[in-house]
């Protein structure tokens, strides 16, 4: 009976979305105050139903109601608690619930901070927000309703896929979704500003913060899932350009373009029309994400289970909101670019070249992932595209953006001038380049000249993300919380891309065979297997062996892989053991057994892959630093002020624009 | 017009993904179709002295699964296979990628469905067939002919709507009631 109130409560939240979604954008055209008023309180109720209806099925979950046919496929009774909380979104149904809650709460969200927004913005802005939302509830109801009931109820669930169960995928698709669910709110006002014709200074003001949140989350999220997969997939790598992994990394790309463009917008009052059309793209590539996982098109190993009639539905959802965008931003968008100069050392330039460089990057990584999709639509064959062409086609463009972030931080807008910068900062460079060369020399041994760029530049942008921030902590300079931010962020790109350059160059894996007693030595570590031992979990077996590691002699740690197989489904899982340190990772997978006691094991030397991970964080950390700013939390009576300002300094209309 | 540019990209890539969809491999017909069963001769899971060979399915129109115990999706599926077996469908499985002390295990647990179980030891006859993932099931009439290929867990519907015709048009003496 409860899970019948789920689905009304879902019907119900349709409706107000249709509410949500019509009213006020008709308001906001015939400038209705009272339509327009619709928006908020619609916003609130779907809200507070869908945020019931997900209850309904969490409480499921936790209570074992194998009547309802998607608890049944995928929790079981011995599921600890936390995992079947964490199964509500481990299938496609559920997942889609948590997509719309997610987008329900960034409403919310936006209808509680919107008080500053003109009313028709507000009510255009949370209109569009409305729409997407009638089209996933839709999608959810007709299509992935999470309530069907299970004629007869099943005694036990088929329980939850065992690759699942783990800490870090509790929270990694959560994250990974408020990300691209996030990045909505800047369609949305994308949107909006194209419906109103209105877009100045302002606007990207208020659109700059929600781009930066939505970003922040999506760093997080996709770090957590490369954390995981490196740890759990037994492999001990940290990415593998699987299609999946691509779906999630190219709405980062387009959002990190979207918001150095949005700077642009904000201080210069330029880029307009490219703004827009990134704040479109980056949606649209979240979108395509979804579509990829669901529609079976591609083949990953985090697809979904694929269901023709859902690749429909979405392709047709992806046609409207996309087709009807672009549509819009091929009719309005030459209207609302305004004149404005600038110099070609400029900041302006180098934010420029960030974007392009952006840009080629999710278009390489967009050619390859559909590159199959290609062949097969012109000779009806079947490939893949494998790590390595990705991993040139990323390199050659990102080399380049991060060696030239740390010239563009320094450059000022307008009339910058380069040569200025680098005789400010030669000191830094030097120092960017011995380091460069000496920590990989040094440290590791003989580099190859991939790996002394890959480090030169990392180290360069760590030194002059630390520059002013230096100068500040000294008290020479005062930095604004915007800028502060910024260069946290950037500190993190070169965090990360020292730890890719060193581990990508010098990590070690050797394949070995190993009975208890045997000692292998790998990266100037012996490995000595002392035992096998069997033990339980709560829904798995596992067989777990103790490596003692010591070094000249010397014990440095004790490793515990394991290989579980879970009870119910059967699958063998990898639990790496792993000894972490900012250094170096040592790491032990259990393969399988060869028979007579020996069993297949990877080890594993990662020198620095810890900061991978930790530029992430860094570069998450900047963007809230940066969304602390000051003039994001502007009241009332200073927005109008601005906003008057700007309308006077820089918006132009289309009407004005025609004649 | 450069405004228009991203429209129309966005429309041609629109098109590549409808076409994408209608060749979503559970829908294309595999190119096996009406083709004879590729030959095989593999061991078999009960007794892996004995050999399992394509003859295992002549004679009468039979279905060949392909399973393995790792595969979430082969559970969901196992329950109605079993019901089919009842029904008197003579089923022959394809054990893949799996380890044969798990598959032994799942078969005595969830109940075997398989006339006989071949292991596919090295994958060879997975590639044959073109398989994609598992489950997948071939419908192979009398003669040794694939009629028909589903991919996914076979469901009461889908034998309803995809087999029972197919069964049908195959003629009196077909699969099962």
């Amino acid at each position: 009976m409860v899970a019948e109130l789920g689905q009304i409560a879902l019907i119900i939240a349709l409706v107000l979305a249709v509410l949500q979604g019509v009213l006020p954008l008709v308001g906001a055209q015939r400038n209705d105050a009272a339509l327009m008023a619709f928006a908020r309180p619609a916003a609130v109720a779907q809200f507070g139903f869908i945020a019931i209806a997900f209850g309904i099925l969490v409480n499921a979950f936790v209570l074992n109601d194998f009547s309802l046919t998607y608890v049944a496929n995928n929790s079981n009774s011995e599921l600890p608690t936390m995992y079947r909380v964490a199964a509500v979104w481990g299938a496609h149904e559920g997942s889609m619930l948590l997509w719309v809650l997610i987008l329900a709460t960034w409403t919310l969200a936006v209808a509680w901070r919107s008080r500053s927004l003109p009313e028709d913005m507000a009510a255009r802005v949370l209109g569009v927000l409305g729409l997407i939302s009638v089209g996933t509830l839709a999608f959810i109801l007709f299509t992935s309703n999470p309530f069907w009931r299970l004629q007869p109820a099943a005694l036990d669930g088929a329980d939850l896929n065992p690759l699942l169960q783990d800490p870090a995928l509790v929270i990694h698709p959560p994250m990974l979704y408020v990300g691209y669910v996030g990045l909505s709110v800047a369609f949305a006002f994308a949107i909006a500003a194209m419906l109103s014709g209105r877009l100045d200074r302002q606007w990207a003001r208020w659109t700059r913060p929600w781009t930066t949140a939505a970003w922040v989350f999506l760093t997080l999220g996709i770090a957590l899932g490369s954390w995981w997969a490196y740890y759990e997939l037994g492999w001990g790598g940290w990415w593998f350009w699987d299609p999946v992994e691509n779906a999630s990394f190219m709405p980062w790309l387009a959002a990190t373009a979207l918001f150095h463009s949005l700077a642009v917008t904000e201080t210069r009052g330029l880029f307009k029309s490219w703004t827009l059309l990134l704040a479109i793209m980056a949606f649209s590539l979240s979108l395509l994400g979804t579509f990829l996982v669901r529609s079976g098109i591609l083949v990953s190993v985090h697809a979904f289970a694929s269901d023709p009639a859902r690749g429909y539905f979405i392709l047709a959802f992806l046609f409207v909101v996309i087709g009807v965008a672009l549509a819009l931003y091929a009719w309005r968008a030459p209207g609302l670019d305004t004149p404005g100069g600038f110099q070609a050392s400029s900041r302006e330039t180098f934010l420029l070249i960030n974007n392009v460089l952006l840009v080629i990057a999710a278009a390489l990584i967009l050619i390859g992932t559909l590159y199959p999709l290609f062949v097969d639509y012109f000779s009806g064959a079947k490939v893949s595209v494998g790590a390595p062409v990705f991993e040139l086609a990323f390199v050659i463009p990102m080399l380049p953006l991060v060696a030239l972030m740390g010239v563009g931080m320094h450059t000022t807008w307008r009339t910058g001038n380069v040569r200025e910068t680098l005789a400010r900062y030669k000191w830094l460079i030097a120092a960017a380049l011995a380091i460069g060369i000496a920590l990989p020399v040094f440290g590791f041994g003989a580099p190859g000249p991939l790996t002394v760029v890959g480090t030169t530049a990392a180290v360069w942008v760590i030194l002059a993300s630390l520059a002013e921030p230096v100068q500040a902590a000294m008290g020479k300079k005062r930095l604004s919380a915007a800028r502060m931010g910024m260069h946290v962020a950037h500190l993190g790109v070169g965090v990360f891309t020292l730890g890719v350059a060193i581990v990508t160059s010098y990590g070690i894996e050797a394949d070995r065979s190993i009975r208890p007693g045997d000692t292998v030595a790998v990266a100037g570590h012996e490995f000595t297997l002392n035992r096998f031992d069997t033990v339980a979990g709560p829904n798995y077996d596992a067989i777990r062996g103790t490596v003692a590691v010591t070094r000249d002699g010397e014990a440095i740690a004790t490793l515990l892989p394991e290989k579980r197989r879970y009870r119910l489904q059967q699958s063998p899982m990898t639990e790496a053991g792993i000894d972490a340190s900012l250094g170096r990772d040592l790491f032990v997978a259990l393969g399988d057994p060869l028979g007579d006691e020996a069993w297949s094991v990877r080890i594993q030397y990662k020198p620095m892959i810890r900061l991978i991970w930790l530029g992430c964080i860094i570069m998450a950390l900047g963007g809230l630093v940066a969304m602390s700013d000051r003039r994001y939390r502007v009241r009332e009576s200073a927005t109008a002020k601005a906003g008057a300002r700007d309308a006077a300094a820089a918006a132009t209309t289309p009407a004005q624009e025609a004649g | 017009m450069r405004f228009a540019l991203p429209l129309a990209l966005f429309i041609a890539l629109g098109a590549l993904f409808s076409f994408s969809l209608t060749r979503d491999a559970s829908l294309i017909p595999s190119p096996l179709l009406d083709q004879p069963l590729p030959s095989f001769s593999l061991p078999s899971l009960a007794d892996p002295e004995e050999t399992v060979t394509e003859h295992a399915l002549a004679g009468q129109p039979a279905l060949l699964n392909i399973w393995g115990s790792w595969c979430a999706q082969c559970g969901t599926e196992h329950a109605f296979l079993m019901e089919l077996a009842r029904n008197g469908v003579p089923i022959v499985g394809l054990n893949w990628n799996d380890e044969q002390a798990s598959a032994r295990a799942w078969l005595e647990r969830l109940g075997d469905p398989y006339v006989v179980t071949a292991v596919d030891v090295e994958g060879r006859v997975a590639i044959d067939l073109g398989v994609y993932g598992a489950p997948e099931t071939f419908l192979v009439d009398g003669g040794g002919t694939i009629i028909y290929k589903y991919i996914g867990p076979l469901t009461p519907q889908v034998w309803r709507d995809e087999f029972m015709p197919r069964l049908a048009q195959l003629g009196p003496g077909g699969a099962g009631d």
